[in-house]
């Protein structure tokens, strides 16, 4: 069985593995450009006293590239579940050539798995070969960036791509599988896949790991923003952006005094009296408000990054587990 | 070697024409004690028969003493039949030719006669098979 | 004897609709068997379930004394042409053959090859660009080289010109002789399976109306003609199937297991095509007082 799903999957492996080595020179050419770019300006730039220059100009060389190869990423595991999971067993219910495949010397059970097993190991291995040369490729950017939990950019590096591209496969095919026509299996494939990682994204990863606290004081740089929310209430409020933790996740940051209150109206509005375009002295302001209080951040550490991304990839390979259970279950089903 | 003609639209069965035509076969010297008959994938692949009307259609020979098998190399011819005597073939067109005429006379047509002469084939061959 | 197709009561529903009910049938091994129904009937639901396509609602079918679709030994044990002879548009005929030996352990290339040969097909087309017949020829040739013990066909013929079908009889008797399979293969005309059925199988509605060895259903049935006369002064072992009058004549279609005596009538025979229809117009009127436990001779 395993030699005639390669008999059928042998030209899509051939044009999969042209145009990953495509993508593989053309990253490598100019990722070696890349690096010796950083190595020649941003990696000295302290001593040239042009870091914020040098800094620009990299982080905007290659751009089209940068965006290019981001968007691939993307795009791949849900190409996959598309293209490869969802027709993979609709056709031959469309084309009643299952009537030929399941009268052949193997069970329905044996068929499934070499086909949900192999195509899932594939696309495993592709993401995982992309998210490996994008990752390398764009290592110096990101550091520049030192952004790494970026929604969009967390799930475009490192090993999560396995994990989509395997659950994107594995989707595919079930909905093939419970559809039988092809259309509708990669409607469901789309619309499956951007819900289950949006869900994920937004309400499962930010509470893989409790986030922590940290108390920071108010400086001249801390982005407070000073607003009257409704008549007769004003509030202190603190942007995420700018907040000195390198490569953390910041949650959100509240100013509170020791107790853990938050400014009162009556503070506010005695402390930093506000005009049209916020406080009159933004100063004194400041000033008055490190006196009382300080910068309640949080946050996950950079050091979580890693143990995040094994808990995601983890978690999308147990749904494309829970997946290829059912379609056991649902194939062996009494009525055709 | 023998080769068999099939005709559907006679109404005798398959395996009876099978026999016909070998025993026509015998009497014409088309035949002779020695011969093989064609086997029955050979005899199928032609005609589109079930091999079992052909083997059924042996068995019957073989009882009549005319053919025999032998285990792996075939089915042979073992018997004869007398030859068609031309004397006799000329008396029984006389006596048909006459039976034609007294037909004609008592005012039967072509295609009366054409369904006396069926129905009598037809009754003669099943009572041939039972 | 062994049957190779055994059913017990064996029906399937979908949703509201019986495709196939009450279906009992012992049918022994070695024969040609002609499955023959108007469309619709419950042909290819007999087929399917056979195969292990389908699973019972109702009742049992055991195929070569092992359950359908039961494991790869069962289902090497049946070959199997669907309707319309599916065939990977994408795969070479050549392709198709290393299918054929990758998943099933009897496989016999030699065979294969030999017959692809002989049909002077071309082992580097793609299925796709096959003719209709052509692919019925691969797909036999598929079916035969895994060297199965029963063969499945269902309308083989339906889409097969006369010259087409001809062949495929003449390849499908060739190996019927050879190796000595069964072969059940469907149909909804009666000609087409003649020449080349020993038993008969007859679906309409989906109920067996008449499943028998041919020459035994032939020898049981028989037309009478005489003077117009009721049917209940028939006797008893006359099991009338088909009746007709006219002011002075009435002509039955009875079928018995005793020989005719009374001089009164005239007796014919009574071909295939005339009892499957008979059968069949019976299926659509049934007559009052009829046997519900019909047709079926051992």
């Amino acid at each position: 069985m395993i030699r005639f799903a390669w008999l059928q999957f042998r030209m899509q492996a051939a044009l999969t593995a042209a145009a990953l080595t495509i993508v593989a020179v053309v990253l490598a050419l100019t990722g070696l450009e890349l690096a010796h770019l950083y190595d020649t300006t941003v990696a000295i730039c302290a001593a040239h006293h042009d870091c914020s220059a040098a800094t620009t100009n990299f982080t905007a060389a290659d751009g089209p590239l940068q965006v290019f190869s981001d968007f691939l990423l993307l795009a791949v595991p849900l190409l996959i579940g598309m293209f490869w999971g969802a027709p993979l067993v609709s056709r031959e219910f469309e084309a009643g050539t299952f009537r030929l495949a399941w009268t052949q010397g193997v069970t329905r059970s044996r068929w499934l798995a070499v086909k949900l097993g192999l195509g899932a190991v594939a696309s495993a291995a592709i993401a995982g070969l992309l998210s490996l040369m994008v990752s390398w490729w764009s290592s110096q950017l990101d550091q520049v960036n030192a952004n790494p939990f970026d929604s969009l950019r967390f799930g475009v590096r490192g090993v999560v791509p396995i994990g989509y591209a395997a659950f994107a496969f594995a989707l595919g095919l079930t909905a093939g599988l419970i559809f039988r026509r092809m259309l509708p299996a990669m409607l469901a494939a789309l619309v499956g896949f951007v819900a289950v990682r949006e869900a994920v994204t937004a309400w499962v990863r930010p509470y893989l790991f409790t986030p922590l606290h940290q108390s920071l004081p108010i400086t001249t740089a801390t982005p407070v923003s000073i607003d009257q929310t409704s008549p007769g209430i004003i509030k202190a409020f603190e942007s995420t952006r700018g907040i000195s933790l390198p490569d953390a996740w910041v949650y959100s940051a509240k100013i509170v005094d020791q107790a853990g209150h938050t400014p009162t109206t009556s503070f506010l509005s005695r402390a930093c009296p506000l005009g049209n375009y916020g406080p009159l002295n933004p100063r004194d302001c400041t000033a008055r408000l490190a006196a009382k209080f300080h910068q309640l951040v949080t946050y996950q550490p950079g050091s979580r990054y890693w143990p995040m991304q094994w808990c995601e990839l983890a978690i999308f390979l147990s749904l494309s587990i829970v997946l290829g259970g059912f379609c056991f279950w649902w194939i062996r089903r009494p009525v055709t | 070697m023998i080769e068999f003609q099939l005709d559907t639209a006679s109404g005798v069965a398959t395996y009876l024409q099978l026999v016909q035509q070998v025993r026509q076969a015998l009497q014409l010297g088309i035949l002779e004690p020695g011969d093989q008959l064609p086997t029955a994938q050979q005899v199928v692949a032609k005609l589109a028969i079930n091999p079992n009307t052909v083997l059924k259609a042996y068995r019957d020979l073989e009882r009549e003493g005319l053919v025999r098998p032998r285990p792996g190399q075939g089915t042979f011819v073992v018997g004869t039949l007398p030859r068609i005597d031309p004397a006799v073939q000329g008396r029984f067109l006389a006596s048909m030719t006459a039976w034609l005429r007294k037909a004609h006379a008592a005012g039967l047509g072509p295609d009366d006669i054409e369904a006396i002469y069926r129905t009598a084939v037809r009754n003669a061959s099943a009572e041939g098979a039972a | 004897m062994t049957a190779v197709i055994e059913t017990n009561d064996l029906g399937k529903q979908y949703g509201r609709k019986w495709a196939l009910r009450d279906c009992t049938l012992s049918i022994p091994e070695g024969k040609v068997i002609g499955l023959v129904g108007p469309n619709g009937a419950g042909k290819t639901t007999l087929l399917s379930l056979a195969v292990g396509l389908l699973t019972p609602t109702r009742g049992s079918i055991t195929v070569l004394a092992g359950r359908p679709g039961d494991g790869p030994a069962q289902l090497e044990k049946v070959g199997f042409v669907a309707q319309d002879t599916p065939a990977y548009a994408g795969l070479s005929v050549g392709k198709h053959l290393l299918m054929g030996a990758y998943l099933n352990a009897n496989w016999d290339q030699q065979l294969a090859k030999r017959r692809i040969d002989q049909l002077g097909l071309d082992l580097r087309q793609k299925a796709g660009s096959l003719s209709g017949g052509q692919r019925a020829q691969l797909a036999l040739t598929m079916a035969i080289a895994k060297q199965p013990e029963l063969l499945l066909l269902d309308e083989p013929l339906a889409s097969l010109d006369p010259l087409a079908r001809r062949e495929f009889l003449q390849g499908l008797m060739e190996i019927v002789a050879s190796h000595g399979i069964s072969v059940m293969l469907s149909s909804h005309l009666i000609a087409d399976l003649e020449r080349v059925c020993d038993y008969l199988v007859l679906l309409v509605a989906s109920h067996i109306q008449l499943a028998g060895e041919i020459t035994e259903l032939l020898a049981t049935h028989h037309r009478l003609s005489g003077s117009r006369r009721d049917p209940r002064s028939l006797p008893s072992s006359h099991e009338v199937i088909e009746e007709s009058h006219t002011d002075k004549q009435s002509t039955f279609l009875v079928r018995t297991d005793q020989p005719i005596l009374d001089p009164a009538w005239t007796v014919r025979p009574v071909t295939l095509d005339e009892l499957v229809l008979a059968y069949m117009g019976q299926a659509h009127n049934p007559r009052p007082g009829r046997r519900s436990a019909l047709g079926v001779v051992s």
